[in-house]
């Protein structure tokens, strides 16, 4: 009970510290959500900062160790707990502070190398990722190993201190704009294929890599073919042990579900509600119900499948809080998340029309192009980070033990 | 809505959890069922198993100890009945333990509580509710009429689906009062001008129709809140409490069903290797799971009275509908031909679902409400 009550007044303090320091320290301009992906700051070495004050914000959220607030201070973090970093996300959300950084080095890298990375390689990279110093990006996919992807071929020979590696990688999220890859080589070819896979970091400005960024139906460059020509990589930036590669792939992949799903969800919360926008474009009934019954019923069946989503997603971070690994269940909630964000973005393109069908102009307002390039991005959800099928694989394997 | 409240069991909930299961699994597994239902038993429910349920505190869970009850509250109420949804066991748990306790603990004359209170936390007592009136489920259809007079009141009209309808020694009967709003009037099995006709469902579900032709009831008999809100809020509590059984008997039929996958072999391999099925089966569970979080969001939210819970009560029957449906027509689909026998318990799932979809009303009723309680 004094236990209870004295962790409950170390966190009220915390609250009321963190409360008056983020009032004191946000900038207005970061209350309130980014237009885009792009206008969210990545970091990297090649990063520009959108304006004075997020670059403000960065820095000063830097210095006190909260862009990785449960990171050990040593790495650039703040040593929270998990109760206080909730009471710091919590005050943040009050505000409407976005993150100062958003990385996949911090979500992705990261809970890697503290499980299987040694010291030298926690000191060297970490605090960079924590300070947005450098961005990071995922080889993982290759032209023949998507889905498959075990059976990746991008070689790497080890040659005294060093690994030389070729081949082709595929997908590779802003490439163009990373420092970094966490990549996936295989050391040993006549290993049966999961066994032959390495976990390898590779500096991006190493002679020998190429990146050509390609072009998605959005209309975006996202991401990227990646080459790599006889290039160098020390082989102290190998991760664990050479042939650990598919266990470390996997424990990431689970790392990249929970953060696509929270990504998205997140996203889910900051736009005009759908049926606020309904109300706007078919009109309302006297009792302001959507004059479309089908339309209505249509949203609030994506919007009540949403709410469940969440819930499920709040049980099982609870979950995990109370002891497990983000596992299976980060599966569901991708495929569940990935899928409703598509319905939810096809229905907002829905709602408007012919106002929903533009591609670029002045006779379509920013809201409504961003919608039209939002819904066709959505259709990459259920597919980058594993497919909805590979999902449904996972699940029947892990969680329900269906042979096969 | 809904984050702060836990969506895990706690150590209590889980102790409840199985004391529940356990006597559900030992007095009433699937064979109980199906022995009531082959017998024709007029009441579709034993009374004797009630009482070993009130033993345990669950007849009591919403009344308070002075009227001798177990105060377990709704939570308890919903694990009670996620555990009896698995064996399809016929209690007088939603009902009586829920929707009339909730109904003369919130709206009762002293009197009248300190009568009838008692009588149901021994599991002595058993009552029907009798609110719907047309073909479907709504809320304000209620042209049943209670005449105030000078000893009483005076009842009239025709309900049209009664829930436990045949094993009821009383019943909660909505009905319009002079000054137009709707109360809950108990009466007693045996009055008066009441005519009581069974209704065989296609689940053996204990049902049935009422005609009240000038059904007089004493002035206790009256159960109202200051607030006029009685009615919905047991409209509510049963939505997610019947939800909650759902969840149980869906969660039962894909268990079977997978254990079913792992079994049955075809073309030298088991069934459930196949994809097309192990996909719709991983689909499954996560529909399920979707509803696991619903269900208990929206008890909690209605055992702390919380303005999100009517919402929240009418997702989860939504959700809960729509998943057992699913779910148990998938079940007899993997099941191919043993699936459609009366000998295999699967389609005893399905009619079940069938039932359950309409009874406090079916998804489309509950997603409109929700849209209607957010505003749109
Ligand atoms: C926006 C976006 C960003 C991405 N970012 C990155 C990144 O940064 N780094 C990176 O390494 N990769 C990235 N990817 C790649 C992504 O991980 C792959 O696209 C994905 O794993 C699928 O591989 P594939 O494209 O080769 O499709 P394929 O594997 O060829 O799949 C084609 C179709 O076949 C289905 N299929 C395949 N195998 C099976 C099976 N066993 N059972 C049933 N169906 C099957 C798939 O579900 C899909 O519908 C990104 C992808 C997208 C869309």
């Amino acid at each position: 009970m004094s236990d209870a009550g004295s962790d409950h007044a170390r966190l009220e303090a915390f609250r009321a510290e963190a409360r008056a320091w983020l009032e004191a320290h946000c900038p207005p301009a970061m209350r309130a959500p980014a237009e885009s992906d792009e206008a969210e700051f990545w970091g990297g070495r090649r990063a520009a900062f959108e304006s004075e004050a997020q670059r403000a914000w960065l820095e000063r959220m830097v210095e006190r160790g909260w862009t990785a607030p449960t990171w050990p201070r040593e790495y650039g973090g703040a040593g929270l707990d998990a109760a206080a970093a909730r009471v710091l996300e919590e005050e943040m959300r009050r505000i409407g502070a976005r993150a100062p950084l958003k990385s996949l080095g911090m979500w992705m890298l990261a809970p890697i190398l503290f499980e299987h990375g040694t010291e030298e390689q926690r000191r060297e990279h970490l605090p960079p990722i924590a300070r947005g110093e450098i961005r990071w990006c995922q080889g993982y996919s290759e032209p023949g190993a998507g889905s498959d992807l075990a059976s990746l071929s991008t070689r790497a020979v080890r040659d005294g201190e060093m690994f030389v590696v070729d081949g082709q990688k595929i997908w590779t999220s802003h490439a163009d704009l990373a420092d970094w890859m966490f990549c996936l080589v295989r050391t040993d070819p006549d290993l049966p294929k999961h066994k032959g896979i390495s976990f390898l970091l590779i500096d991006m400005a190493s002679p020998g890599v190429r990146v050509r960024p390609i072009r998605l139906i959005s209309g975006a460059s996202p991401f990227c073919e990646t080459f790599f020509t006889a290039v160098r990589v020390p082989a102290r930036n190998l991760v664990g042990q050479a042939g650990a590669g598919w266990t470390i792939a996997k424990a990431l992949l689970a790392h990249e579900r929970a953060a696509i799903s929270r990504l998205r969800d997140g996203a889910v919360q900051e736009e005009e509600p759908l049926e606020v926008l309904a109300r706007r474009c078919v009109g309302a009934d006297a009792e302001g119900r959507i004059a479309d019954p089908v339309l209505r019923d249509r949203i609030a069946q994506v919007n009540l499948d949403a709410l469940c989503n969440r819930l499920a997603l709040q049980r099982s971070t609870e979950a995990e809080r109370a002891g497990r690994e983000p596992g299976p269940g980060s599966s569901m909630a991708k495929l569940y998340g990935t899928e409703i964000n598509k319905r939810r973005k096809e229905l907002r393109v829905a709602i408007q029309g012919w106002r929903g069908m533009g591609w670029e102009g002045d006779a379509f307002t920013p809201d409504e192009l961003k919608s039209v390039r939002d819904w066709l991005r959505s259709r990459a959800s259920s597919i980058e980070g594993g497919t909805s099928e590979i999902q449904l694989d996972i699940i029947a394997k892990r969680v329900l033990g269906l042979p096969g | 809505m809904a984050t702060t409240r836990t969506l895990l069991w706690s150590e209590d909930e889980e102790l409840i959890r199985r004391s529940a299961r356990d006597l559900v699994q030992a007095r009433m597994p699937i064979s109980h069922f199906r022995a009531l239902r082959d017998a024709g038993s007029a009441i579709g429910m034993s009374r004797e198993v009630w009482r070993e349920m009130a033993g345990l505190g669950f007849a009591g869970a919403l009344i308070p100890e002075r009227w001798g009850g177990a105060g377990l509250g709704l939570v308890a109420c919903a694990i009670v009945l996620e555990e009896c949804g698995r064996t399809l066991a016929p209690t007088a748990t939603l009902a009586t333990a829920v929707l009339a306790a909730t109904a003369l603990v919130e709206g009762g004359a002293d009197a009248t509580r300190d009568a009838e209170l008692p009588r149901i936390a021994s599991g002595e007592s058993v009552l029907g509710f009798a609110h719907d009136e047309g073909l479907h489920h709504a809320r304000d259809g209620v042209s049943t009429r209670a005449a105030a007079g000078a000893d009483g009141f005076t009842l009239h009209g025709e309900k049209s689906f009664v829930l436990d309808g045949t094993a009821a020694d009383a019943f909660l009967v909505s009905a319009r009062t002079d000054a137009g709003r709707i109360d809950l009037f108990l009466v007693p099995r045996t009055s008066r001008g009441l005519r009581i006709t069974p209704l065989a469902l296609v689940d053996h579900r204990s049902a049935a129709r009422l005609a009240l032709e000038g059904v007089r009831v004493a002035k206790g008999a009256v159960l109202s809140r200051k607030d006029g809100a009685l009615l919905p809020r047991l409209c509510d509590r049963g939505a997610a409490l019947l939800a909650a059984e759902m969840l149980g008997s869906t969660e039962e039929v894909f268990a079977r069903t997978l254990a079913w996958l792992k079994e049955r072999r075809q073309f030298g391999v088991p069934i459930g290797s196949f994809q097309a099925l192990r996909h719709r089966a991983a689909a499954m569970s996560c529909e399920i799971e979707l509803t696991r979080s619903i269900v208990l969001a929206a008890v909690r939210a209605l055992e702390a009275d919380a303005t999100d819970a009517p919402a929240l009560a009418s997702a989860a029957k939504a959700r809960a509908t729509d998943t057992f449906l699913l779910v148990a027509a998938e079940g007899i689909q993997m099941h191919g031909g043993l699936g459609v026998t009366d000998e295999v318990d699967i389609g005893l799932f399905y009619k079940r679902a069938w039932t359950s979809r309409g009874i406090f009303g079916d998804a489309a009723f509950h997603r409109d409400r929700f849209a209607r309680l957010g505003g749109y």
